[in-house]
């Protein structure tokens, strides 16, 4: 149904969706959070046959205060840094029930998720273990690009030039330092039979993504945009807008890796000008013009780098 | 039927959970538990045991895999030592807080610096506050018999609580014993089908692991604490009924030649065994000594320790880990703790042995029965002795 539709047609979107919701209102999340909406589409398309595993973060802050949850599918948080792991345990556990019996039969789709700090840092090794072990599951990034639920300290996935509250911008210094870890294509490298960048501003493409990843057996690999108007020092009216400014300046290109095939989703025809996205953004506010310019030059490069790999087998 | 054979505990403890029928095995490679996973592995490549080994990357996510897998109502089984056990930790805490009936050997090990392979208790004793249930077997027929127990008593519903076997790296592990193996229907008749509590399920969701906020987590803490110590009675019932179903008996606290004894020395774990030969010998010579094989760890068995050490003179505690800058070694100063405030309390003795597996003969217990001796005669408690320490 949804694949078939363009992006861009004027369409209302939640229409698209199926009704219900798994991951319901009433959660503690703030207004504008990118990985609330993101985390509300996906499960709308992966439906009640779904069980996820979180890890310790803003998600599990928001949705599971005892007495109260917002999941109404079956939900586990064990840890920080071992989502991955857990979502092999109940991927596991399930298989097994199933093959002797114990359980009826059935296709359950396992969810393992956490944001950039519990994927790129702390979670990275039980990550690549899962990927490696081959679990049918879906693991999901939520990437807003900062440990954001203990107060915006920079991850290895927090972009250049972010001033945050362990890299802030200084006098000595114009935030962080180090270009943000490519974990998309760190889950590529592991051979998974599918890796995309998902989006919630591209709801189209995230439903395509979604159902597509879920149709497929074995590790499934989601990277998520998920904008945090609070650690972004964001106008959360401007959620959804920061995130298609991400897709036309480059920033985060929208593609899939089917099979080691990589293809791009969404593509616009002209990069608009980096500025354009950083400028709502009080994490940038500090950059000077030849920072921009520079920071935009390298942009462009492992842009052009992507679209020369389109089609290729990586 | 059981069958008499000479098996390594290794592979007796691997056999006994392929009699378990376990769901799933997480587990890391770690020296001296390596035995049991390598053999449980064989057992799933053979088809002798229908479960998933999963290979995990490193302890910390083989008991994250065993909390997720448990959480679907799938019988779990996993093993690890020393380092492995430290690194696994944080998710050994998070397993009995959510109530997840996991069964772990621990080889007991020491841990590093300096790195050492070798047998003591310091792994185990850095994980006495995890809220598992921890019980100590002293030979191979132990330690298959209280694997297939833990089983058991994890899943009973009053119980809900992932069980530790606890045996000495090495000494154990890697020693072969005749050992009497049930087959798979005596196993069946004690062990019914494992029925949790709760689990995953997309029929009935709950959410699992929820935000504790200040008004509620006091009273997850105080269940815990009551449920660990309300299980010393299914615990006891348990081990009866394997007792019927097998015709051997275990008990928290086990005694050897204690009831008349003056000198009381208690140890926990293989050293047992030794200590009973210098027992025999010293009670050839007439001397009232006696042994206490303190088998639970946890929940610990106050009262029926309490009744044991009850009239003697003096006891002596054995400890295979220190508690650097504490008073006394973890055991010791249980016991102590246990003691204190009763109208008649021994003194207390604390010997610190065999630690990171220097080996403890039999002229080690002499010399401990001797300096008990002295105290019994009059003489001073003083600091905790480290036997056969070179200075």
């Amino acid at each position: 149904m949804a694949a078939r539709l363009q992006e861009g047609s004027n369409v209302f979107v939640s229409r698209l969706l199926p009704r219900d919701n798994w991951f319901v209102s009433g959660h503690r999340a703030c207004q504008g959070c990118g990985e609330a909406l993101a985390v509300r589409m996906i499960h709308q398309v992966l439906g009640r046959n779904t069980m996820v595993a979180s890890a310790t973060g803003c998600m599990e802050i928001i949705s599971s205060s005892y007495p109260d949850t917002a999941w109404s599918i079956p939900w586990i948080h064990v840890a920080f840094e071992n989502a991955a792991a857990v979502a092999s345990g109940v991927e596991t556990g399930l298989r097994m029930l199933m093959q002797k019996g114990k359980i009826p039969s059935r296709r359950i789709t396992v969810v393992g998720m956490a944001g950039d700090g519990g994927t790129a840092d702390i979670g990275l090794q039980a990550l690549s273990g899962a990927l490696e072990r081959g679990h049918d599951m879906i693991y999901v990034c939520y990437d807003n690009e900062a440990y954001m639920n203990t107060g915006i300290q920079r991850s290895s996935s927090t972009p250049y030039g972010a001033s945050t509250t362990t890299s802030p911008a200084g006098r000595q210094s114009i935030g962080q330092q180090t270009w943000k870890k490519n974990l998309p294509m760190i889950a590529a490298a592991h051979g998974v039979p599918y890796v995309a960048t998902v989006n919630p501003s591209y709801p189209m493409d995230l439903v395509r993504k979604v159902e597509r990843a879920r149709s497929i057996r074995g590790p499934k690999y989601l990277h998520v945009y998920a904008c945090c108007p609070t650690g972004w020092r964001l106008a959360p009216e401007l959620a959804v807008a920061i995130g298609r400014l991400a897709v036309q300046t480059g920033v985060f290109p929208m593609y899939e890796i089917v099979d080691g095939v990589l293809r791009m989703t969404v593509q616009p025809e002209k990069l608009r000008p980096l500025k354009d996205y950083l400028k709502p953004q009080g994490r940038f506010r500090h950059l000077d013009d030849d920072t921009i310019a520079r920071m935009e030059q390298r942009l462009h490069q492992e842009y052009q780098k992507l679209l020369r790999r389109e089609g290729l087998q990586l | 039927m059981e069958k008499r054979i000479g098996l390594e505990t290794s592979i007796a403890v691997a056999e006994a959970v392929g009699l378990c029928d376990a769901d799933v095995v997480a587990a890391y490679p770690i020296t001296p538990q390596t035995h049991i996973v390598e053999h449980l592995s064989e057992l799933v490549a053979d088809g002798k045991l229908e479960a998933a080994f999963v290979p995990v990357e490193s302890e910390h996510s083989a008991m994250s895999v065993c909390c997720g897998t448990a959480a679907t109502g799938a019988r779990t089984f996993t093993a690890t030592s020393s380092q492995g056990l430290a690194l696994m930790h944080e998710i050994v805490f998070i397993a009995s807080a959510m109530r997840l009936p996991i069964v772990m050997t621990v080889a007991n090990r020491a841990l590093s610096a300096p790195i050492s392979i070798w047998n003591d208790h310091s792994d185990i004793m850095a994980e006495r506050d995890v809220g598992w249930v921890q019980i100590f077997a002293e030979n191979a027929q132990e330690a298959l018999d209280l694997t297939i127990w833990a089983f058991r008593l994890a899943e009973d519903r009053r119980v809900s609580l992932p069980v530790m076997v606890n045996f000495d790296g090495f000494i154990l592990t890697h020693t072969i014993e005749p050992v009497l193996m049930p087959d798979r229907e005596m196993v069946q008749a004690f062990l019914p089908p494992f029925q949790p509590l709760q689990r995953l399920d997309v029929d009935n969701p709950i959410t699992m692991g929820p935000v504790g906020i200040p008004d509620i987590y006091p009273e997850t803490r105080y269940a815990h604490q009551q449920v660990l110590a309300a299980a010393y009675g299914p615990i006891t019932e348990t081990l009866e009924e394997f007792a019927r179903h097998f015709g051997r008996s275990y008990y928290p606290v086990e005694t050897y030649r204690a009831d008349d004894a003056e000198i009381l020395l208690v140890t926990m774990g293989a050293l047992g065994q030794t200590a009973m030969e210098v027992v025999d010998a010293r009670r050839r010579r007439g001397e009232k000594v006696g042994l206490v094989r303190l088998r639970l760890w946890r929940p610990f068995p106050f009262a029926a320790l309490a009744r044991v050490l009850d009239g003697a003179r003096v006891v002596g505690v054995i400890d295979r880990a220190v508690s650097v800058g504490g008073p006394v070694g973890p055991v010791a100063s249980e016991i102590k703790a246990a003691g204190y405030g009763a109208s008649r309390q021994p003194p207390i003795m604390n010997f610190i042995v065999g630690l990171g597996g220097r080996d403890v003969p039999t002229d080690d217990f002499e010399l401990m029965f001797d300096r008990l001796g002295q105290v019994a005669a009059g003489g001073r408690v003083g600091e905790p002795v480290f036997v056969g320490l070179r200075e």
